[in-house]
């Protein structure tokens, strides 16, 4: 029954975003219809359409995942955000460096991402285990750590790609990419770089929510999660579980990471500013209900507003932005379940006493 | 009780109903009570007796019913207007500065201050306020040393403290929301005396509490509420403390604690010596030592704050020992992990139940795996097994009669006494040699405490060993074959539980022992 209450307050919480959004348009001068119309046929208008917002979705979904696996062991994970950029950079690094034959080669680059971002990850939860020190607060500063690491490794000449402000590509065995062969026979989906990273990250989710539901280890970082008195009190050693949670957490974040250079980019980028895959997926974490299966349709919900969003400005001029309001209203409304309760039951007790009039 | 003028009706309470969403905490309550008179509010937790003086001190507004201060229908919307009309209130957590002086925490909020003609300098007058305190404290025998720092008193006078803001306030009505749940027998005494002295001069005190006797030495009239409604207002020395409770919980009542007569085994625990630091890095446990034999319950007489938690946190492997060591049935268990003392036979019904004992977003089912998860049945390599678990817990729910009968039920959702039941069921089933028990009635009903008193005393029945940790006199006293006084992080005497008296009890929790002993050295 709670879930289903869950639901209902998040559909309730996206149709207010909505038109508190059509409000705003409207308030700009905008048909808020035509605006949405554009949006829904920018996401839904082409399977080439389709398809580049499940490949924007993609690492939302997993960096939403990372976000909610570290929140149901009690741990806030702010550091996605770097996670993510260092499970591109390895990625990138061993896609480049490295010599192997296709699909071992993206297999190990996929690897050494997740270990070196669980690493990073788990350095947060090894402070916080050892010294106390709050993982909001280092996970951030690793976040600025692990973006001036990757701008300045790009800056190396050995992998910078000469007259660009990127990196080297990926050698193409490194690629997650469907084939090439695949595309011409099923039309224009595979007009944009279709991969196998949202296969991924739904086995991802489907393997989180086991791993946290069925197994020991999940039992144990939930305790800890819920109470960790207790879960100290019961025998459970806190402080590996908060590293094991960070590291894990780190892991998944860096796969976002990985499978965006390995799928779509095949490169990084010098940043000038932090891209924020790994904040929305706090947003996407939050929308999802906490949940590895809720990520999956947060993230796409997520990843079709901003792709079909963005679309509303070179066509009729209204000011992308708009869809950002709506992303914080739906994240706000989400935050208060109380007062969509309230909403919602003010409305209710209303019916009731219509129903005792009628009776009477 | 020939303090009490029959023709004041300082407050009355009309059909006062409190509603929290559909749960009705109060249900149509009247209440009168009249100048000078000690009245008690007796009834088990939940029965909305702090509900229906939270809605007299303006904490709830009351979703139907009147309220009349001395006759005067009065609306008190917030605590202000409750002060303002001579009401004050002592919580049961004080809500004390600690690094204030006494002075300091009574003129908090109301401030004395330099005034210069009508300007108000805004310059504390503390020598002014140390005066009218004094004077305060004289008048009604509540003597409080004004300079002295909250936290270097005692509780029974931080308590003095929180009264005499009261009146400092102008209350002529007090309520004291169960005053003695942190006092000493002996404090107890001098707080009744204090009550009594208070009402002489024309107060009017309301008591909220469960305890019976307290209400009998105590109060003039008792007013009993169960589950939301009021049952009778009676003249309390009109009345046993036996009807009393049954009417306090709707049924007959047995207080004695059937024990069979066994011979006490063997050692199985030896403490020895140990010290265990606190948090603010003190010797909260300081050379104590203590033979645990099987068959036997030992009881911890003491005041709150003498090592009592700094002790079980030691002996469970929670807080580093310092040095001393523990025996368990000849093995040296000293700051050994919380999972091996759990798995060598120690089992604990923690102090803090809802902190400790259980993860409260976790469901019933779940709670009872928590020392055991990682054993066969219930899982197998790193998977869980969803159906023995779910088998393990429809068993315990049955033996233990824990309500409502469904083992996905959220521990946040059973009542207290349901929660120390899954507790209690949880660390039995361990089938420890020592059990440590620590305050595992607080706060719990008549019903639940009888059933928690019956399991201890299967353990002990059993042959296994009980510790016994408890601050109320009573329940240790019950309970008992030995009884071990601790104070100041020291077991200071052990006693035999039927050669015990309360007041040699109380005489030892404070400390009494031990300042003869250094006299006499």
């Amino acid at each position: 029954m709670m879930k289903e209450n869950r639901l209902k307050f998040t559909i309730i919480a996206i149709l207010i975003g909505l038109v508190i959004g059509a409000i705003i348009l409207l308030a700009v001068g905008y048909n808020p219809l035509e605006a949405y119309g554009i949006m829904i046929a920018g996401v839904f208008g082409s399977p080439k359409y389709i398809s580049w917002t499940i490949i924007k979705s993609t690492p939302l979904i997993l960096t939403g995942i990372s976000v909610a696996f570290a929140f149901k062991t009690g741990l806030f994970n702010i550091g996605a955000e770097g996670q993510f950029i260092i499970g591109a950079l390895v990625a990138t690094l061993a896609g480049y460096f490295l010599h192997l034959p296709p699909v071992l080669h993206a297999i190990v680059a996929l690897l050494l991402a997740c270990l070196a971002a669980a690493l990073w990850g788990g350095f947060a939860g090894f402070l916080k285990s050892k010294f106390g020190v709050n993982e909001v607060i280092t996970t951030i500063m690793l976040n600025w750590i692990a973006f001036y690491l990757s701008n300045f490794l790009v800056y190396w000449d050995k992998f910078k790609r000469p007259n660009s402000e990127a990196s080297q590509k990926i050698l193409s065995s490194a690629s997650i990419a469907f084939p090439k062969e695949f595309g011409s026979s099923l039309g224009s989906f595979f007009n944009a770089p279709v991969n196998f990273g949202f296969i991924i990250a739904i086995l991802v989710a489907f393997l989180i929510k086991y791993v946290l539901n069925d197994t020991t280890l999940g039992y144990e970082l939930r305790a800890v999660g819920f109470n960790k008195d207790a879960a100290e009190y019961g025998g459970i050693n806190v402080k590996k579980n908060t590293i094991t949670a960070m590291m894990i957490a780190g892991a998944i974040s860096g796969l976002a990471g990985a499978v965006h250079v390995l799928g779509v980019t095949n490169e990084i980028s010098i940043l000038s500013a932090m891209e924020g895959n790994g904040f929305d997926g706090m947003a996407v974490s939050l929308i999802g209900g906490n949940s590895p299966i809720g990520c999956i349709f947060a993230g796409l919900l997520f990843g079709a507003l901003k792709y079909g969003g963005y679309k509303i400005q070179p066509i009729m001029g209204a000011p992308s932005e708009i869809i950002n309001i709506v992303i914080g209203i739906i994240v706000f409304f989400i935050a208060m379940p109380k007062m969509i309760e309230g909403l919602t039951t003010i409305r209710s007790r209303r019916k009731r006493g219509g129903e005792v009039e009628r009776s009477k | 009780m020939n303090n009490i003028d029959f023709s004041t009706k300082v407050i009355e309470m009309k059909g006062i109903t409190k509603k929290f969403g559909d749960f009705v905490a109060n249900d149509n309550i009247d209440l009168t009570v009249h100048k000078g008179e000690i009245h008690a509010l007796l009834g088990e937790n939940g029965a909305g007796k702090t509900t229906l003086m939270n809605v007299l001190y303006g904490l709830y507004l009351p979703t139907e019913g009147e309220i009349f201060i001395n006759g005067e229908k009065v609306q008190i919307t917030n605590p202000n207007i409750a002060i303002e009309k001579g009401i004050g209130m002592v919580h049961q957590h004080f809500m004390l500065v600690d690094k204030f002086t006494v002075v300091e925490n009574i003129i908090l909020g109301k401030e004395t201050t330099v005034k210069k003609g009508n300007w108000n300098t805004g310059h504390l007058d503390i020598k002014r306020a140390t005066k009218e305190v004094e004077e305060l404290s004289r008048k009604y025998g509540l003597y409080v040393d004004p300079n002295a720092k909250i936290e270097d008193i005692t509780v029974g006078m931080q308590q003095r403290v929180e009264i005499l803001k009261a009146l400092y306030r102008g209350a002529d009505i007090l309520i004291l929301d169960e005053p003695t749940a942190v006092l000493t027998p002996q404090e107890i005494e001098e707080l009744i005396q204090i009550m009594k002295s208070l009402t002489g001069q024309g107060k009017t005190i309301i008591i909220i509490t469960h305890k019976l006797r307290e209400i009998k030495q105590a109060a003039d009239y008792c007013t009993i509420i169960r589950r939301g409604k009021k049952i009778d207002t009676v003249k309390v020395s009109d009345v046993s403390e036996k009807d009393l409770a049954e009417k306090m919980v709707g049924r007959q009542v047995n207080f004695v604690v059937d024990k069979k007569d066994i011979e006490k085994g063997e050692v199985v625990l030896n403490i020895d010596n140990i010290v265990i630091k606190d948090n603010r890095d003190l010797n909260a446990v300081d050379g104590l030592s203590l033979e645990l034999h099987k068959g036997e319950i030992l009881g911890i007489a003491g005041v709150d704050g003498n090592g009592q938690s700094e002790l079980i946190e030691g002996l469970t492997g929670l807080r580093p020992v310092e040095s001393g060591k523990i025996i368990l049935n000849g093995e040296d268990i000293t700051n050994k992990t919380p999972k091996y003392i759990i798995e060598r036979g120690i089992s604990t019904i923690p102090e803090d139940r809802q902190r400790r004992g259980l993860v409260m977003d976790f469901s019933m089912a779940e709670n009872f795996i928590l020392e055991k998860y990682h054993k066969e049945p219930f899982s197998h390599g790193n998977k869980l097994n969803h159906d023995e678990i779910r088998k393990h817990a429809k068993e315990l729910i049955d033996k233990f009669d824990v309500r409502p009968r469904n083992e996905d039920q959220l521990a946040k959702a059973l009542s207290g006494g349901n929660q120390q039941k899954v507790i209690i069921a949880r660390e039995v089933t361990n089938d420890p040699d020592v059990l440590i028990a620590a305050q595992p009635t607080r706060g719990l009903d008549v019903g639940a405490i009888e059933f928690v008193h019956k399991s201890l005393v299967e353990q002990r029945d059993r042959g296994k060993a009980v510790l016994l940790i408890s601050f109320e006199l009573d329940e240790i006293m019950n309970l008992s074959d030995r009884i071990a006084v601790i104070f100041d992080g020291k077991i200071v005497a052990i006693l035999d539980a039927n050669k015990a008296d309360e007041k040699t009890l109380g005489y030892l929790m404070a400390g009494g022992g031990v300042d003869d002993e250094r006299k006499q050295a």
